[in-house]
């Protein structure tokens, strides 16, 4: 079978440990206002790759992999479940290491026997968590997070290991309250294994330029590193608070 | 063949080196300290490096100032002891010699072209002495002049339209690196000794051949004996081997020096000389006779008397290299051919000149790098380059097959074991423009005259690809054998001339000689052929028929991006190519071989190459070595250098070369802002909170 892959990236280093073959899923339903990628948005187009083309891409030359692999990111790749799946199955017949970029936002609405499929077969996942507040998630994304929340909740129970992903966006996601918030969710997941903080950027407006799309941040300064170090540092310190108390 | 072991070498482990025949490798063996350690034992500069490094510092300044040159030789010619001593400081100075009597000055050398020579000294304002203009016209002939008196008309129009282009006609040849390390061993007496025992073998019959030889053998003696004159200038005896690490590491020196002062050559590199020094130093060291501290002032003094090495050349030239290189390449790392590595903290001294006095390009410190060098050595290297951006690395892995393990880099990829192998640098044909010939029939697209053997052109409004490429081999074809044999004059008359006396003094009698060709234009004859193969190409005709522009209809793959459908038409122009290359005679018996290796000049080429049929404009660069053209490798670096990785080794021994540059943020994560490896459990146990800034 074949999915939809709008492009791939021989030398990913920031999708997972290691250097990884990244590959770019079309298709997301979600409109994150800071999303760099709104070119991956669109369902249905792309070019069309099966498991096997993107996997031998991959073995000519994976002397470069060894401590890396294969990272499956988008658009959103669970719009693609079948395909997904099935890459990763294959990719595991080879004994290449899987990782998973999500928002995780299709989770309950596929079934759970399919989620639990796909997670056999993935050894890691950065699931993206965009605001731990329900209503300001809503604003960023146009969807609750409630879903994505109890998929991080599941990878766990699934004994997966997981890195969390945060975007630091300038007044959306950078009040302490939130930040703390996250830190303590953090602790119930027993499988974390990374934090990475993002910084958001705005080098994505040339591409909303070309595809003729009001760019929804304008008045949205990038963050600076030190803001970005800063908030791993509350959302670290918040997280050890809620351990040292869960165990007291 | 030696008599006794010299006192000078005490405390080495003898061998077939110190019995049998002039052997560095097998010193080198024998004595080497392999280091695994870290770089935490390197030193910083002394006061004095660091005083005498502002003087180069000021001089540099003072050298912009002027307009790129500080001060011109226009009397004395130079040879090896053309000039009396120069210094930057004496009393500060661990390694003396400049290449005339004060740094930074010029020296005169027209044994290649007195026309380049008066150039060079015209554009900054000088004048060359009109005695020496004199002898240089009417009593000495130049290597210049006699390649003209030989030159086909063809051959002059093929340089004039750069479809041959950087050829050493005008200029001395380089390449060619003398094992200077036979100096600081051996010493002079020695080494002249063996070159007479040389020449007294062998020569029954009178051959032009080995009349050539045995005139050769006597100028490369002559030349020892100067360059144990050029000893005594600066107060050294350099007649005996060097008795320790000063000695070695000046001694070293000395033969580099005699051979800058006597060759203009358009890369005079120094070979791999900082793990046969480290075994002077450990000895030194050994004896607590040097501290590590002096140890590396040694060296800093060194390096910086590298780049101290300058050349008069024309702005025309300076514009074909963008720069001024001198391209004093040092071979460094590397792995034997046991499988134990060759890195000594030698190997560390070298790399510390760049903390110790500032990045420089000069010398191009090149890593012979291997999977198996040691984890410590390559997370320096690695830091180094981060640091200074100013390392070049080499597959040792690659390389050592073809010529063991006592090789060096020439210029830039040009690989041959030392003081055994030399080159015949050969510059390169533009294979794209080759490709427009093909096209129009032999016709240069720029000049719009028949430059070319009047084939054929392409005819119709779209080009067809089996026609294209039956055209474009018959071109190849053409311009292989016109290139040879223009190299053949070249190089007939560089020996004849302008003979690398001193530097051919410190090879071996029979040396294997490699007659080094070079292609540019690679990526962009592979994306036109893969455009007229995979989507459509129009052909724009000017009024007289000449095809002068191109209009691609469609996509098609691009070399860069790991995609056979093209990567595979590049391999197969390389390999096609070479084959027609070798079908020639070639001067002295030489080996042919070929490079695909422009770092600079392919934006030169680039000016002089029409529009092609892969989109590319008329005067935009030609993509260097065999990268991909700028910004078509859309698939990120692994595919990039996946592509150039196909290329065949075999039929581009001479060097394939990636220029690469990547943001430091593309190669990972900052740990400010990624947290990896967490553990809840450890976390919980962790009483530190993280400050916040």
């Amino acid at each position: 079978m074949e999915g939809y892959i709008h492009s791939t990236e021989s030398f990913g280093t920031v999708d997972g440990p290691g250097v990884r073959f990244v590959i770019f899923f079309q298709g997301c339903p979600m409109r994150c206002l800071y999303c760099h990628n709104p070119d991956t948005w669109p369902v249905g187009r792309g070019k069309k790759a099966s498991a096997e083309e993107l996997l031998d891409a991959y073995e000519r030359n994976k002397e470069f992999y060894k401590n890396g692999g294969i990272t499956c990111t988008g658009g959103e790749p669970m719009m693609q479940m079948e395909f997904l799946t099935a890459l990763f199955r294959e990719a595991k017949k080879r004994s290449i290491h899987t990782c998973l970029d999500t928002s995780g936002i299709v989770f309950g609405s596929v079934g759970l026997s399919e989620i639990d499929a796909l997670l056999s077969v993935t050894d890691m996942v950065m699931l993206d968590i965009k605001h731990i507040d329900q209503k300001k998630h809503i604003a960023l994304t146009g969807h609750s997070n409630e879903r994505i929340l109890a998929f991080a909740r599941h990878i766990c129970e699934s004994n997966t290991d997981l890195w969390i992903r945060h975007v630091l966006v300038p007044k959306w996601t950078d009040d302490r309250e939130s930040l703390e918030q996250l830190g303590c969710f953090l602790s119930e997941l027993k499988t974390l294994k990374g934090l990475d903080i993002l910084p958001y950027h705005n080098m994505g407006i040339e591409k909303y330029k070309q595809l003729n799309l009001p760019y929804p941040l304008e008045d949205i300064e990038p963050a600076s590193m030190d803001m970005a170090e800063n908030a791993r540092k509350i959302i670290l310190n918040s997280l050890k608070k809620a351990l040292r108390r869960e165990r007291e | 063949m030696f008599k006794e072991f010299a006192p000078e070498w005490e405390g080495f482990s003898p061998g077939r080196w110190s019995t049998t025949s002039i052997n560095v490798r097998d010193f080198i063996h024998k004595n080497i300290t392999r280091y695994d350690g870290d770089d935490s034992f390197l030193e910083g500069p002394t006061e004095a490096t660091k005083t005498l490094w502002n003087q180069v510092l000021e001089l540099s300044q003072q050298e912009r100032e002027a307009g790129g040159v500080l001060d011109m030789d226009t009397d004395i010619i130079s040879t090896i002891t053309s000039h009396g001593p120069g210094y930057l400081n004496k009393d500060l100075e661990k390694i003396v010699g400049v290449q005339t009597d004060k740094p930074f000055k010029r020296s005169l050398q027209p044994f290649g072209g007195i026309r380049m020579a008066q150039q060079a000294c015209k554009a900054y304002g000088y004048e060359v002495n009109p005695s020496v203009i004199d002898i240089f016209t009417k009593y000495r002939k130049t290597h210049n002049q006699g390649v003209f008196d030989a030159y086909t008309d063809e051959m002059k129009l093929a340089r004039k339209s750069a479809i041959l282009t950087g050829l050493p006609d005008a200029y001395g040849r380089g390449r060619i690196i003398g094992d200077y390390r036979r100096v600081a061993l051996y010493g002079i007496d020695l080494l002249i000794a063996d070159k007479m025992h040389q020449k007294q073998n062998d020569f029954v019959r009178m051959t032009s051949k080995n009349i050539r030889l045995r005139e050769e053998l006597s100028e490369q003696i002559r030349a020892l004996e100067e360059l144990r004159e050029l000893g005594n200038i600066y107060g050294f005896d350099i007649s005996r081997p060097a008795k320790n690490a000063q000695e070695a590491v000046q001694w070293l020196y000395f033969g580099y020096l005699a051979a800058v002062k006597e060759q203009n050559g358009a890369a005079m590199s120094l070979g791999r000389t900082s793990s046969f020094l480290d075994i002077y130093i450990q000895r030194d060291i050994n004896h607590g006779i040097l501290t590590e501290k002096e140890a590396q002032e040694l060296i800093d003094h060194f390096i910086m008397k590298l780049r101290m090495v300058k050349f008069a050349r024309t702005p025309e030239y300076n514009s074909l290299f963008s720069g001024d290189p001198t391209w004093v390449t040092e071979s460094i790392g590397g792995v034997a051919v046991d499988g134990q590595h060759m890195v000594t903290k030698n190997s560390y001294r070298y790399l510390n000149t760049l903390n110790n006095i500032g990045t420089a390009p000069e010398p191009n410190m090149t890593i012979l790098w291997s999977t198996r060098l040691p984890e410590n050595f390559k997370r320096f290297c690695a830091k180094m380059s981060i640091k200074t951006s100013s390392i070049q690395y080499e597959n040792d892995d690659l390389m050592r097959v073809t010529h063991g393990d006592d090789y060096a880099i020439a210029c830039c990829v040009s690989s041959m074991r030392i003081g055994k192998e030399m080159q015949f640098f050969g510059a390169r044909a533009n294979l794209a423009k080759c490709l427009l010939y093909a096209i129009n029939g032999g016709v240069d697209e720029v000049m719009k005259v028949q430059v070319g053997p009047k084939y054929r052109a392409v005819e119709g409004d779209y080009l067809d690809y089996d026609d294209v490429m039956d055209k474009y081999d018959q071109m190849m074809e053409w311009l292989a054998n016109l290139y040879v044999n223009t190299l053949n004059v070249i190089h007939y008359m560089h020996d004849k001339y302008s003979y690398e006396k001193l530097q051919m003094a410190l090879h071996d009698r029979e040396v294997k000689r490699y007659f080094a060709t070079g292609i540019a234009g690679l990526s962009v004859v592979a994306d036109s052929l893969s455009a007229i193969k995979y989507a459509k190409v129009k052909c724009i005709r000017d009024e007289n028929g000449i095809v002068v522009d191109y209009q691609v209809e469609g996509d098609f793959p691009k070399y860069g991006n790991d995609d056979d459908r093209v990567d595979q038409i590049a391999v197969d122009i390389v390999r096609r190519f070479m084959d027609k290359i070798r079908k020639h005679h070639t001067y002295r018996d030489s080996v042919p071989t070929m490079s695909i290796l422009t770092i600079t000049s392919n934006v030169v080429y680039g000016k002089k190459t029409g529009n092609t049929p892969d989109g590319r404009k008329q005067g935009v660069p030609l993509a260097p070595g065999a990268n991909p053209m700028h910004g078509r490798d859309t698939h990120g670096a692994v595919a990039s250098l996946s592509s150039v990785s196909k290329l065949p080794f075999r039929h581009a021994q001479d060097g394939i070369s990636n220029t690469f540059s990547i943001v430091p943020d593309a190669l990972g994560k900052d740990t400010r802002i990624f947290s990896g490896g967490l553990d809840l459990d450890a976390l919980a146990e962790d009483e530190e909170n993280e400050s916040f800034t």
